[in-house]
């Protein structure tokens, strides 16, 4: 306890006050802009559609067990297996038993948050298994022994300088620094390595109840040759992400393009319905779903923030965030950064825990009218304070509260307190900025005004 | 019990209590949505005209700005002097391709060594194939976009594993948006859909260093799609 925050605290004061990481990640987040709205303005109407894309995750969640029951069944008449895992633990041992099953030694894994959300390459790698990452910015902070900066621009926080010199290191190969000879060291690297992996890994972006599919959202094709090559496909899928309609898909794969990346559609959107059918020349000749809770369930039972499961994990309400902006994605200390990520952290890996979060917003909103599935996730943050608030009340805050109500009360005591004030005044520059300082965590970062003499009313009073 | 019955009975119990309507902000009187009118994502969607000759228009501008070749030809002829043109330009020696008539035209066309991947082939072999040709599902007008299918092009590794994916389609395949491509596949193969379905929106790209567009990250790094 207690760890958490501080982390995020030192870190925060260490990042915002980066004149060079600020400068970069604003440029780069309005250049995103840009396009976002470039891409919003060509829809007919972005608000019907928001609505639509609410209604429709709506009831996807608040039907989930159905649409689950639905989305297995079928998913298994096609010959696919199916794994339910409650734990982050389970879900590890599921895969690496899949893994020790087919005698593999690689894996080549396509781009997938919720993998790290289970910490899923560190388990991989204890147990013997070379673990590749394909998309290209996953691929990059793996080879720094980083996590992923941003949930869907893993490594936008690196200069090409610094990519170049990371190759040349782990790779011993850049030609130059241009981000066209960078992505094609990567590119041949990653060739003979989907060669070799006997295992693909993926994730998931969004699951259809109706015929039984998984939708792979990507730019790169990296995902397309992890389903394509190795003889074993293993998907990990959050239950939230399932959506009732195929037909469906043709509203969320535009919209999640257009909020995440600006773009009107992502490279390749993939629907898979099972391992190689009879007929086909190529394709895994088996393929794992594992579906994993991993305290989903818990967010679920709290009807209020229920709508936090709608999250198609976008990025939007990240490049939006003034906090996100300035403290940066690793300062979180989370899987899930940034507004969204402060709502849900809390109820995956404890309120108490992570309620700080929750307090580092300045509850302006512009995450909420990011949201392409109209999360209502300002109001969550203040929800998160609350339930902290009522659960674990904090005394002293409370006691300091309860004080100034009696001395504001009382005009003999106010006038006593600001007397005070005033003639204990110029003793504090004796302590300003030392540990002993009592009003430390205003001082540090901005003036304390004097305390004027005389007060306004007794001003007014004496003025004749 | 087994973990799906634990996960699915914390599901139903969870979900006895009623969620407030999305973006109600905890108001309990705001109604509930209607059945969620995706049949109307046409009318929100980007706008696509009537005719074919604007959402041809509409296509070619697509693919402008995907950066994805896109030539519409009158006849099969101008179709073939296309193919010879491409390759003569791009100095391929190896094609890869699947069944098809008009697939088979095009390798014809092309008159080099060809990899069938149908019946199933080395993939050393197809990795060193200068160009991937495939025929498609549809053409969507609204997004630029292919669709292919692990059934109808020739599996899953074709059109993304040789630098340079062309696809040779016919004019009919085009359709206006992307409700029409859904409603289209949902027609043609329900309930026994190809283990995969692929929308190809121009050719692989990354913007993962700099937000630079790099095009070919892993995938091919032209798309031409030739239309007859």
């Amino acid at each position: 306890m207690g760890t958490s925050v501080s982390e995020f605290k030192a870190r925060a004061t260490e990042k915002s006050g980066d004149l060079r990481h600020r400068q970069f990640i604003r440029t780069a987040l309005r250049g995103y802009e840009s396009a976002r709205d470039r891409r919003k303005h060509a829809f007919q109407s972005w608000e019907s559609a928001r609505t639509a894309a609410a209604a429709t995750k709506w009831q996807a969640v608040n039907h989930l067990d159905e649409h689950l029951i639905a989305l297995t069944g079928k998913l298994e008449a096609r010959g696919t297996k199916v794994h339910w895992a409650s734990t982050a633990a389970q879900a590890r041992e599921i895969i690496t038993q899949i893994l020790r099953d087919k005698n593999a030694r690689s894996v080549i894994k396509s781009k997938s948050m919720t993998s790290e959300e289970i910490h899923l390459n560190h388990a991989l790698e204890a147990a013997g298994f070379v673990v590749v990452e394909s998309d290209l910015g996953e691929f990059i902070v793996q080879l720094r022994h980083e996590t992923p900066y941003h949930i869907v621009f893993p490594s936008m926080h690196l200069q090409r300088g610094e990519i170049r010199e990371l190759f040349q290191r782990e790779l011993g190969n850049a030609p130059s620094d241009t981000p066209e000879d960078l992505t094609m060291v990567a590119r041949r690297v990653m060739r003979q390595k989907y060669l070799q992996a006997e295992v693909g890994f993926t994730g998931a972006n969004f699951a259809i109840a109706e015929t039984g599919m998984i939708s792979i959202t990507e730019n790169e094709g990296n995902s397309r040759l992890t389903s394509a090559l190795p003889k074993t496909m293993v998907t990990l899928l959050g239950i939230e992400k399932v959506l009732p309609r195929f037909a469906d898909l043709a509203l969320f794969l535009p919209m999640l393009a257009t909020a995440g990346a600006g773009q009107p559609m992502t490279c390749y959107n993939t629907m898979y319905s099972g391992p190689r059918q009879p007929g086909e020349p190529d394709g895994p000749d088996e393929w794992h779903v594992v579906l994993l809770d991993n305290r989903r369930t818990e967010l679920l039972a709290d009807a209020e923030q229920r709508d936090a499961l709608h999250c198609i994990r976008c990025g939007a309400c990240l490049n939006v965030c003034p906090i996100f902006r300035n403290v940066g994605g690793h300062t979180y200390g989370t899987t899930y950064s940034g507004p969204v990520g402060s709502v849900i952290t809390p109820h995956l890996r404890g309120l108490q825990e992570w309620k700080h979060l929750s307090n580092a917003s300045s509850l302006c909103g512009a995450c909420t009218e990011a949201c392409p599935v109209k999360i209502d996730l300002h109001h969550h943050l203040l929800q998160n304070r609350r339930n902290a608030a009522t659960a674990k009340p904090a005394a002293l805050e409370r006691l300091a509260y309860r004080a100034l109500g009696v001395v504001a009360g009382d005009p003999k005591f106010w006038w006593l307190a600001k007397k005070i004030g005033w003639l204990a005044q110029p003793l504090h520059a004796v302590v300003e900025g030392t540990a002993l300082d009592p009003a430390k965590a205003w001082t540090k970062t901005r003036d304390l005004p004097p305390m004027p003499k005389e007060s306004f009313k007794d001003w007014w009073r004496n003025r004749k | 019990m087994s973990e799906r019955e634990n996960i699915l009975g914390r599901i139903r119990e969870a979900l006895q209590v009623k969620a407030p309507q999305p973006g109600a902000h905890g108001d309990e009187s705001a109604s509930a949505p209607a059945e969620p009118a995706v049949s109307h994502a046409r009318d929100w969607l980007p706008a696509v005209g009537p005719t074919p000759a604007e959402q041809f228009e509409l296509f070619a501008k697509n693919c402008a700005d995907l950066k994805a070749e896109f030539q519409l030809l009158s006849s099969r002829d101008a179709l073939k002097a296309a193919l010879v043109q491409l390759r003569d330009l791009e100095k391929w020696r190896q094609a890869a391709s699947h069944d098809g008539e008009l697939s088979q035209f095009a390798c014809r066309a092309l008159g080099l060594p060809t990899l069938f991947t149908d019946r199933g082939y080395d993939v050393q072999a197809l990795e060193k194939c200068d160009v991937g040709v495939t025929e498609c599902d549809a053409l969507v007008a609204q997004t630029g976009g292919v669709v292919v299918t692990s059934r109808s092009t020739g599996g899953r590794a074709l059109s993304v594993l040789p630098p340079h994916h062309v696809v040779v389609a016919r004019r009919e395949q085009l359709v206006a948006d992307l409700p029409a491509a859904f409603a289209w596949l949902q027609q043609k193969y329900a309930p026994d859909f190809p283990s995969m379905i692929s929308f190809i929106t121009g050719p692989s790209r990354t913007g993962d260093i700099e937000r630079i567009m790099v095009l070919g990250a892993h995938g091919p790094k032209k798309l031409t799609i030739l239309c007859v």
